[in-house]
């Protein structure tokens, strides 16, 4: 057990290490100067002032050291949870806004990935081999996972928001609402929140269905469930052991997507201009804020490991034979 | 240990990899069979004449276009019309929504083609390899597989394209490529390890073939169908992937790619002013599309093994 937990941690400090670097390299590697970016944007007549602050900012931003310095600090400030200053909305060091844009973000993911994955499995696996129910589910399944997540929410909002009127088209909250612990926007919250919540559920959904559908149609065409059918077992006894083991790559499964589903929320709050990370990158992204960027991408990347290693130690629990495994016995 | 776990990606829907023995290659007699078989899956026949059906209106669409996919003609929110060539309309801002939809069709082939490509080439290089070669190897390609699996590389691609001042589809297609691997290299790896220790391996080695050989000519065609679904996978994968790092505003600088369609669409409010010809056709193509590929590659695997024919 020792032993697993010592390589999944070398893998994930190898992943963060290798992560940190290239987000610090990437715009040492690029052409352009965000400096001059920044200078320029201050739209500054008098040259000599546009210089004089150009050497500030490079002094700030220690571009003016040696390159092995300059990595070295990147690693220091990092452990000082400093990421750096938003140049859109300057001096807001970047850590503040990913914080403020986190539980947004957390909001949507959480929940969407759990009951998604939680929901995916037990209709595949209540689909696997009933004809009636697999033959409906397996269609929707499949249009699901090959819609966009962008376009599933562009649906909704056309759909239930502006033609029916039934949701807000957008944001976190009815921006008249008095932000405090109260019912009213709690539940102005939660009204903001279903729609980009289902968005990401449906798709994810869809993934989850048909991964386990097939998984449970290969366990049902084992070596054990033919003998235990042999025996004369009742097929609920049969499914439920098929279920069990069809479960283990679902574990392994959500650790793969989450990189995927995590693409998929950015871009569903972009759709939504619900104010999460997503929401955060793409104001970024469209006014070249490198920080922020860089910033949020260290943080998907920390979130990332965390979840893997979640992740891990479920696996762990569940499966008795990697526990086995790991402590050297057959 | 972990890494001999089958994984499943989100990605694959009717994932290949959980089929512990690879199927060894039908005898040439075979091939009329599995004709025989892939002519009367409904799944396949239907995934793969959406596909071609794509596939045409992506080569022969932007030929009957009208107008440029970014040129400006003047006529707004025009809804679809037969008049003047707007078959699907324009934008808010004029330009022809029939010509920018061919035109970003076309490009999510190429985006597909190659992405999907680059990474199904890298993956079979590292999964054969390390499947085939243990030790000091297969440990560091191992190693990378799984960092490069744990690193979210949507977010990586989000700051390498944020970077680029000037992005071009092949870029594009290049990087998604050399992020996307992981997974079909791990498949493989597991796929190759089982192969190896079969006798006519063994076989050709004591007569003396070299490891590369032994990987492309006995070990490589006995999983061609599925390195072949492998691909499909990998194809369908890179074009949601491209449609998401479009849509966040990463696309191509000096194209229009069904992405980014739909990121003008939203921007410009036309959600709000129900120019739905705008909005609905692009992701509606990437569904048919994608979804169209994934059905085609279940019937595929029920084509390749006979375990799952519906009789």
């Amino acid at each position: 057990m020792g032993r697993y937990f010592l390589r999944k941690l070398v893998i994930y400090a190898v992943t963060f290490v290798v992560a940190v670097t290239i987000d610090w390299a990437i715009p040492h590697l690029m052409p352009g100067n965000p400096v001059l970016t920044l200078v320029g944007r201050i739209q500054i007549q008098d040259p000599r002032v546009a210089q004089a602050l150009y050497h500030h900012y490079m002094r700030a931003f220690n571009l003016d050291l040696p390159i092995w310095k300059q990595y070295w600090y990147f690693w220091v400030s990092l452990f000082h949870g400093d990421l750096g200053t938003s140049i859109l909305q300057f001096p807001t060091p970047v850590m503040t806004i990913i914080v403020h844009a986190l539980p947004y973000t957390l909001a949507l993911l959480v929940p969407a990935i759990v009951l998604s994955w939680y929901a995916g499995n037990k209709f595949g696996a209540l689909a696997a081999r009933r004809p009636v129910l697999d033959n409906s589910l397996l269609p929707f399944g499949y249009t699901l996972t090959a819609t966009p997540y962008m376009w599933l929410g562009i649906l909704l909002v056309w759909v239930l928001a502006v033609t029916w009127h039934l949701f807000p088209v957008g944001f976190a909250y009815d921006p008249t609402a008095q932000r405090a612990f109260t019912w009213p926007f709690i539940s102005s919250l939660a009204y903001h929140w279903f729609l980009p919540f289902l968005s990401l559920f449906l798709v994810s959904f869809g993934g989850w269905a048909i991964g386990m559908r097939n998984m449970i149609i290969y366990e049902l065409e084992s070596d054990y469930a033919h003998y235990l059918e042999a025996l004369g077992a009742p097929q609920r006894l049969i499914r439920r052991y098929a279920f069990r083991n069809a479960m283990l790559p679902q574990i392994t499964g959500l650790a793969l997507a989450l990189g995927a589903i995590i693409g998929g929320a950015l871009v569903t709050e972009i759709v939504f201009s619900y104010p999460g990370l997503g929401y955060q990158i793409y104001r970024a992204i469209t006014n070249e804020d490198y920080f922020v960027i860089q910033g949020i991408f260290l943080f998907i990347i920390i979130g990332v490991l965390i979840a893997n290693f979640i992740v891990d130690i479920v696996y762990l629990i569940v499966d008795p034979r990697t526990r086995i495994g790991m402590e050297g016995g057959r | 240990m972990s890494s001999s776990v089958p994984t499943a990606p989100l990605a694959s829907p009717a994932d290949p990899s959980q089929v512990e023995e690879p199927p060894i290659a039908a005898p040439t007699s075979g091939l009329h069979e599995t004709l025989h078989f892939a002519l009367r899956n409904k799944k396949l026949v239907f995934g793969l004449s959406m596909t071609s059906a794509l596939l045409l209106f992506a080569i022969v669409g932007p030929f009957i276009a009208q107008h440029g996919p970014l040129a400006y003609t003047g006529k707004l929110s025009l809804a679809p019309t037969t008049k003047g060539g707007f078959w699907f309309g324009t934008t808010l801002l004029g330009q022809d929504v029939f010509s920018q939809f061919v035109t970003g069709l076309r490009l999510a082939f190429i985006v597909g083609v190659l992405g999907g490509g680059i990474a199904a080439i890298i993956g079979m290089v590292i999964g054969f390899t390390a499947g085939y070669r243990s030790g000091i190897v297969d440990e560091g390609l191992n190693m990378l597989t799984n960092v490069v699996l744990v690193i979210p590389t949507f977010a990586l691609l989000l700051v390498i394209a944020a970077y680029l001042q000037v992005r071009g589809i092949m870029m594009e297609a290049v990087f998604i490529g050399i992020t996307s691997w992981p997974w079909a290299a791990r498949a493989l790896r597991a796929q190759t390890f089982s192969l190896v220790s079969r006798d006519f391996v063994d076989m050709a080695r004591l007569s003396g073939r070299s490891s590369r050989q032994i990987i492309f000519q006995e070990i490589a065609p006995n999983m061609s169908s599925y390195l072949f679904m492998m691909f499909i996978l990998l194809f369908g994968g890179a074009i949601l992937i491209a449609a998401t790092l479009d849509f966040i505003g990463l696309g191509p600088s000096n194209t229009i790619s069904l992405g980014m369609m739909m990121q003008l669409s939203v921007q410009n409010a036309a959600l709000q002013l129900h120019l739905w010809w705008w909005f609905l056709p692009p992701g509606l193509a990437i569904m048919a599309l994608v979804g169209s590929l994934y059905v085609m590659n279940v019937g595929l695997d029920e084509v390749f093994n006979p375990k799952l024919r519906e009789l």
